[in-house]
């Protein structure tokens, strides 16, 4: 199973197993990680999902679609070049190792 | 009611006991131990398992697979790790002695009370309402039902044209099913969208052939002899054959715990802008609450996803030492076949509707009352939607002229008018 480590704000890391098909937000919501609330259960209607993905693996993800784009726009902590919506992010083994850091809050 | 003082003693309860344990009563479970509140939190919920979210079970878990797990809101180990009890039915609430009874004879003492019952589907008053296979949505027990029913439906009729109703009817359509939805108004969502998005779900829905009756009305359901819904039989006599009936004709908010322990009830449990009732030791949050419009001053009731989530999150901000008044804009989403509606503001009649299209699929409505936007409804344009939450939720001006401007976008007028950073068009 694909492993995903998820780093807190304060640093904290989590790394867990998540089954290829679900999102990255649902993986770290169904480990109980905090960090990521998630308002919406994935429908990309609240931006409180949002992660910092790994500089290095920004270029292994699939691009993101124009709704994912619009809502990055109303994070509450500030979009950076490596923000993403973690309900958009599609765990598959390919990411296998993924990083991402969340941000300090999500309101 | 008049506003209660934003300082007092009932700022820090130390035990906080919730009632109902959906969106809004795990928020304020989760919510108060982020805000740090170390004193004792028993969330009382009736429903069997974790708290879950509703939205998708008018949605995908209709169409997908069974990993109900999927939907909870979060694993058991947070309820172990926060020190979040509870379960069972609350039966009353004694407000002098500041505790609750439980069905099974428990009595739980509160320093504070949150009631977050929600609401119930409404029934349908006719003849035959009570047979088998017809149902009502609200809970995963109702969809898992309705999940084997679809699987053995033929003739699918869905009374009332509200957004679970559509939903659903959209679900069990990509399903295969033939659909009929019947619904006494001339057009669907009649209560809460305007007229061109209204045209536009008719359209939606007849192209991918659900059958729309409007303006009609349901007389009765006939029974196959034995026991279950064969036919809905309409008010002007016609009958359509029906092996499944959702009744999808709106909810009702559980009040009947505040109505028995003396609170004020009026269309929901009342509250003032801090979301306190008459009593300063009880809250009452999310579906259930008629509280304060900051807009309008109405009261109003709101059933959605962030009323119950941002309620929440008020009241847990209010029991840890940092009350506030109650200012979220309301917004709202509706996803039927691979169309997402969008609204944001809460619309109480419009005196004007201005449509900005982009494509047939893409289009906002703007809506005015006398001259000051008051509501969006979107879809195929998730960035005029935020747009607007921003918009209305900043209380940035909008007339009906500046928005007829040619090339006009609420994005546009955004960074226009805040001057702050706003998110470049994809
Ligand atoms: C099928 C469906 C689809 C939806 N889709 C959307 C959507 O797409 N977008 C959106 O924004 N909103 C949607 N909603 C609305 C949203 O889910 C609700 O507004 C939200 O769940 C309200 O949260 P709540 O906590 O107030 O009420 P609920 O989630 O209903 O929780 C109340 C809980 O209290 C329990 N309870 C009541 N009385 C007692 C008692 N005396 N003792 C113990 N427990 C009690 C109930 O059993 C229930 O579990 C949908 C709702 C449904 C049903
Ligand atoms: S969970 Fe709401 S946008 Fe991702």
């Amino acid at each position: 199973m694909p492993q995903i480590t998820y780093v807190a704000a304060d640093s904290t890391e989590r790394t867990l197993d998540v089954s290829a098909g679900l999102s990255v937000m649902r993986g770290a919501v169904m480990n109980d990680v905090d960090g990521i609330a998630a308002q919406c259960g994935g429908s990309a209607q609240c931006a409180t999902c949002h992660v910092y993905v790994d500089p290095k693996a920004v270029a292994a993800l699939e691009e993101m679609d124009e709704e994912e784009d619009d809502m990055l726009g109303y994070t509450a902590c500030e979009r950076r070049p490596n923000s993403r919506l973690s309900c958009r992010l599609q765990v598959t083994d390919a990411l296998d190792g993924l990083v991402v850091h969340l941000p300090e809050r999500q309101y | 009611m008049g506003a209660q003082q934003l300082t007092g003693a009932q700022q820090r309860p130390d035990r906080v006991v919730v009632v109902g344990a959906g969106q809004a009563g795990y928020q304020v479970a989760a919510s108060l131990r982020e805000q740090g509140h170390q004193g004792g939190i028993t969330l009382v919920g009736q429903e069997d398992g974790l708290p879950y979210e509703r939205p998708p079970l008018s949605k995908a878990y209709l169409k997908g697979t069974a990993d109900e797990s999927r939907l909870w809101l979060r694993p058991e180990a947070f309820y172990t790790r926060e020190r979040v009890t509870g379960t069972g039915t609350v039966v009353a609430v004694d407000r002098p002695a500041r505790a609750v009874r439980l069905g099974d004879g428990r009595v739980l003492g509160y320093d504070h009370l949150v009631l977050a019952t929600g609401s119930r589907p409404r029934t349908l008053d006719v003849p035959g309402a009570d047979l088998r296979g017809v149902r009502t949505l609200r809970t995963l027990r109702d969809a898992r039902a309705l999940r084997t029913d679809l699987a053995g439906a033929a003739h699918v009729v869905v009374v009332g044209a509200g957004f679970i109703g559509l939903e659903f009817a959209a679900a069990a359509n990509e399903m295969g099913r033939r659909v009929t939805v019947v619904e006494t108004h001339r057009r669907p969502l009649g209560r809460v969208v305007s007229e061109p998005t209204a045209a536009y779900v008719t359209r939606l829905h007849e192209e991918r052939g659900n059958e729309l009756l409007l303006g009609q009305g349901v007389a009765g359901l006939r029974d196959d002899g034995c026991g279950r819904v064969a036919a809905v039989e309409l008010a002007d006599g016609r009958l359509l054959p029906a092996d499944l009936v959702l009744v999808g004709v709106g909810a009702a908010p559980c009040t009947e715990l505040a109505e028995a322990a003396g609170l004020s009830v009026a269309g929901g449990i009342v509250t003032d802008e801090q979301l306190l009732t008459g009593d300063p030791c009880v809250s009452a949050v999310g579906d259930c609450a008629a509280f304060p419009d900051p807009r309008s001053g109405a009261r109003v009731r709101v059933e959605s996803v962030q009323n119950a989530v941002d309620h929440a999150r008020l009241v847990a901000d209010r029991l840890t030492g940092a009350p506030r008044r109650y200012r979220d804009l309301p917004w709202f989403w509706s996803d039927q076949f691979s169309v997402t509606l969008q609204i944001a503001g809460l619309d109480r009649g419009h005196d004007r509707a201005m449509v900005l299209e982009s494509a047939p699929d893409c289009f906002s409505v703007l809506l005015f009352r006398d001259n000051g936007l008051v509501a969006v409804e979107s879809v195929g344009r998730p960035g005029e939607h935020m747009a607007a939450r921003r918009l209305l939720g900043g209380g940035v001006p909008l007339s009906p002229w500046e928005a007829d401007a040619p090339g006009f976008t609420l994005r546009a007028h955004l960074k226009a008018r805040s001057g702050g950073p706003v998110p470049a068009a994809a």
